[in-house]
Formats: structure tokens, sequence, C-alpha cells
């Protein structure tokens, strides 16, 4: 991949977690490579490291060693700028829709006037008009997860990380959240790194299709996900989506 | 059937309900008078009460004590709050902290405030400062063990995206801390109001020329029962005011937690659904 075009590059990557009895060894030299504006599924088996990952990224958890860049940038020195999404909507329930939407540019100090202009036009994007007002208690489950992605997106981060962001979700809502993921990702061309542990969900949504193994976790299968774009949800009864399920289905242990 | 449409009518209108209520009282108040035979000097009858409390407001007595009460109880309340969240913050920041003071924190508790309010007047002087330490002192517990609560409640996650969006301490303390630990910190103040009453009285009890409680113990020595009745009454209604001061505080501060118009967003997510 030529330099330019890697938005995250993973180096060497160690992490041990101590617990008692000496250490628990999450990724021993994991290297991996995002390029720039790709959106990555992460599937594996649970207690894999998926999570763990996500937060290394977000230099929310130290790693024991190892390098981690985005756009060039060392993640340790100048502080990378991401957005997350947990799997809930984590909403602080004092502010408004809007003013968890606002909330990133609040804490970066924007300009007041530029911060609502761009806010007002995120909530329009994830489909919230007329809720601007409402206090998070009164939200639905997918309502407040939109509100996160806003959040997650407001300050126009150079990575989007998700972790199981529908994982609350009943099926129906879950699907729905997912094509209403791919359009805002489509209007905003992000990179994004999600984990998962939906096989149609990756292949609805992804780029590409990456499966740890147990711990400590290496890339089990890296496979690119060519299925034309827009992806309706019938594409999943196709001869060609269900052998890249069975594919990824097996590769999980 | 007739009484049951009133019970009805009753609990639909609050209001009245209480006027009910504090009718009925009086009536079962004038009942123990006429049943036990009971001369003033034991139970003073309502009105009685009445024309004693009008005739303290119109010397000016009442008001006089009431607002060195007051002011003892404001001053407690701010002083043992402030100190109270203070160090509940420092020790839900600081398992070192928690550590080397939780026993001591635990004792403040134990110690009953009856047996130190003589020691604080002996030290402060009968004045104003010993009742308030005596209030600072029986509101700084649940309003410290509050405050740990809630800043220690503090969602992880929120933390977290705190710590992603790179927010100082300064803003984390601002935008997540504070806002997230004011409902408990208000439970606490709430319970706090008519403790800082109580520890008033206590504190007048014990040693003082001024004061609801001094008033109520002289009217007492005196066997002026309606007198003691009307100071009874008068530090119910001072607690009971801070309380819903308290509440209505709360009411303005965590409008975030009343649930408004359910209806309007039901609606809108069956809508965006079809």
């Amino acid at each position: 991949m030529p330099e330019n075009e890697v938005a995250l590059s993973i180096r060497g990557l160690t992490t041990t977690f101590s617990n008692g009895n000496g250490g628990l060894l999450v990724f021993d030299g994991l290297d991996l490579e995002i390029a720039d504006s790709e959106f990555v599924c992460l599937l594996g088996p649970s207690g894999s490291g998926k999570s763990t990952l996500l937060r290394t990224v977000a230099a929310l958890l130290p790693p024991s060693s190892g390098e981690i860049r985005l756009k060039g940038k060392p993640a340790d020195g100048a502080p990378p700028s991401v957005g997350i999404v947990f799997q809930d909507a984590n909403l602080m329930p004092w502010r408004t829709v809007l003013d968890n939407i606002l909330l990133p540019l609040d804490v970066k100090g924007w300009d007041p006037e530029r911060a609502l202009a761009c806010a007002n036009e995120m909530v329009g994007l994830v489909g919230l008009q007329g809720f601007e007002d409402v206090y998070p208690h009164d939200l639905s489950g997918g309502m407040a997860q939109r509100v996160a992605i806003g959040r997650a997106l407001v300050h126009d981060p150079d990575l989007l990380l998700l972790d199981e962001p529908f994982g609350a979700l009943d099926a129906l809502r879950r699907e729905q959240m997912g094509m209403e993921l791919l359009r805002i990702w489509e209007a905003r061309r992000k990179t994004v790194l999600m984990v998962t542990h939906d096989i149609s969900e990756a292949l609805l949504l992804a780029d590409r299709v990456l499966v740890f193994t147990e711990r400590p976790a290496r890339v089990a299968l890296d496979v690119r996900i060519d299925l034309p774009r827009p992806r309706l949800a019938e594409l999943r009864y196709t001869a060609e989506f269900t052998q890249l399920a069975r594919k990824i289905h097996s590769a999980i242990k | 059937m007739a009484l049951k449409r009133t019970n009805k009518w009753l609990a639909n209108h609050p209001l009245w309900l209480g006027v009910f209520s504090l009718g009925l009282g009086t009536l079962g108040w004038y009942a123990i008078i006429w049943a036990g035979e009971l001369p003033p000097f034991i139970l003073p009858a309502p009105h009685e009460v009445l024309a004693r409390f009008s005739r303290a407001l119109s010397e000016g007595i009442l008001l006089r004590h009431a607002w060195v009460t007051l002011q003892e109880v404001l001053g407690g309340l701010l002083f043992g709050s402030g100190l109270a969240v203070t160090f509940g913050y420092a020790l839900a920041k600081s398992k070192f902290l928690e550590r080397l003071l939780a026993p001591y924190v635990i004792a403040s508790q134990a110690i009953p405030t009856v047996a130190v309010a003589p020691l604080l007047v002996i030290w402060f002087g009968p004045g104003v400062i010993s009742k308030v330490l005596v209030c600072a002192l029986i509101v700084f517990f649940p309003i410290l063990i509050n405050t740990l609560f809630g800043v220690r409640n503090v969602p992880e996650e929120l933390r977290d995206l705190m710590r992603s969006l790179q927010a100082t301490p300064a803003q984390t303390f601002r935008m997540l801390e504070v806002p997230a630990a004011l409902p408990v910190l208000l439970g606490g103040l709430r319970i706090g109001a008519t403790l800082a009453v109580i520890g008033a009285v206590v504190g007048e009890f014990v040693g003082a020329d001024k004061g609801l409680g001094y008033l109520l113990n002289l009217a007492r020595g005196q066997y002026d029962v309606a007198m003691v009745f009307v100071t009874i009454f008068s530090l119910v209604l001072m607690a009971l005011s801070l309380y819903g001061l308290v509440v209505l505080a709360e009411r303005l501060l965590l409008r975030w937690r009343r649930p408004e118009n359910e209806e309007r967003i039901m609606i809108a997510e069956v809508e965006r659904l079809q």
C-alpha cells in the first residue's frame, strides 16, 4: 500500500494485561494496515482482543510495545483524532440531542457559531431533524445510536471506531441502522474500523473483513469484499454472499 | 358510593386533599383535648396556638429568633456542604485518600451530634458560630457520601469518551462529573436541609440566648406550651421551606430527567419504521 493511502498502520503491537498469575498476552506483534476511506469490519472469537484493539487505537489503552500511526502521525505523541461509538449509545442524559452532538466541538473549543452550524448539519445527516431539543431519556435505542454516530463524526475525525454499535438493537432495527450507517459513510467517506459479531452485517457494510484468532490475536483471515455498492439487504441471498459468509464463518473458531 | 366518589375527587385534587387532611388532623387534636379533659398547659387547643402565634408574630419575637436560626442553618448548610463536596470529590478521585480518611469519616458519623454540641459551644462560644458548626457537622456526612457516590458512579464509558476527545481534567470536571453527580448531590442537599434545622436547634438547646431553640426552651420553662407549639411549627415550616427550595432547584437543574412528550417520539419512531 502506498504510504499516502494508509490511514491507520499498526506495527508490532504487543499488549499484555497483568493479572494475578503473570500476564495475559492479547497481542504479540500484531501488524495491520487500513487504507484511507476503507470500511473494515473486524470479527473473531469473543475475548480475542477486538475491543482492546479499538481502545488501543483510540489511545485509551497504552500498548506494551509497538507503534500505531494514524495518517502517518504516531498515536501516542500528537493525540489521534478519532470518533468512537460504543455498544451502548453512552449519551449524556443532561444534554439534548443537539448538545450531545455538540460535545466534541465544545471540548475542542470551536467557535460556537461554527460549531452549531456543524452540529445542525450532522443532526440532518443522521436523520434526527425535529429532535434537536429532545433529551436522551425520550429516545429509542436506534435513535440514541444515531446521536452517538453523529457525535462521533461531528469533529471530522481521521478515523471512526465502532465497537459493536448495533449489538444492543433487535435484528430488524440492526439491519436498518446498518443501512443508515452505509448512507452516512457514503456521505462522509471516513476510514472505519468496526467490531461486530454479525457476519452478514460485516458483508453488507465492509470493503474488507478481518478475522482475528484466539489470544494472542493474529489476523486469521483478511478478505476483500468486492460486492457491488450500493448494497441492499437482498444481496445476502446471492451465491457470492453465502460463499463469503461460509469462508468467514469457518475462519472464526 | 358517595364516599367512593369523594375519594376519587380528592385524589384528583391534591390541594383539597391537603386541606382535608389538615382539617382531619385539627379535629383529632380537639377530640384528644376533649376526651382527656386536658388543660392548656398540657395541650393547648389549635385556636390557642394560633392566637399565641399571631401575638408572637406581632411582638416581633418570633421573626427575630427565627431569623437567627435561619442564619445558622444557612451558614451551616453552606459551610458543611462546601466542605463535604470538596472532601467527597477528593475521596472519589483517590483511593489512597479514601483509605486514609475513611476511619475519621465513619467516626464523624458514629459520634452523636448532641454529644459534640456542648464541646463546640465551649470552644466557640454561645454565639452563632458554634451553631453553624453543629449544623455543618450534621450535614457533612450525608452530603459527603452522596458526592462520593455521585462522582464514583460517573459511567466509565463517558470518561473514555472524554478521554478520546482529549478533554482536559477541568473539562471532564465541568462537562461530565458535575452534571453526572448533580442529581445525587442534590439528593444529599435535600436531606441536609432538614438535618441542618435539627442541628441548629440542638446547638441552641445547649447554650444560646437567641434562636428558635432558645425560644422553645424559654417557653417550656414558663409552661407556655402554646408557645412551644408555635416554635415547633415554625421549625417545621423552616425545614419544609428549605426542602422545597432544594426540590425547586432539582426541578430547574434536572429538567432532563422529566419524561416529556413520550407519545410524539413513539409516533415518529413508528413512522420511521414504515
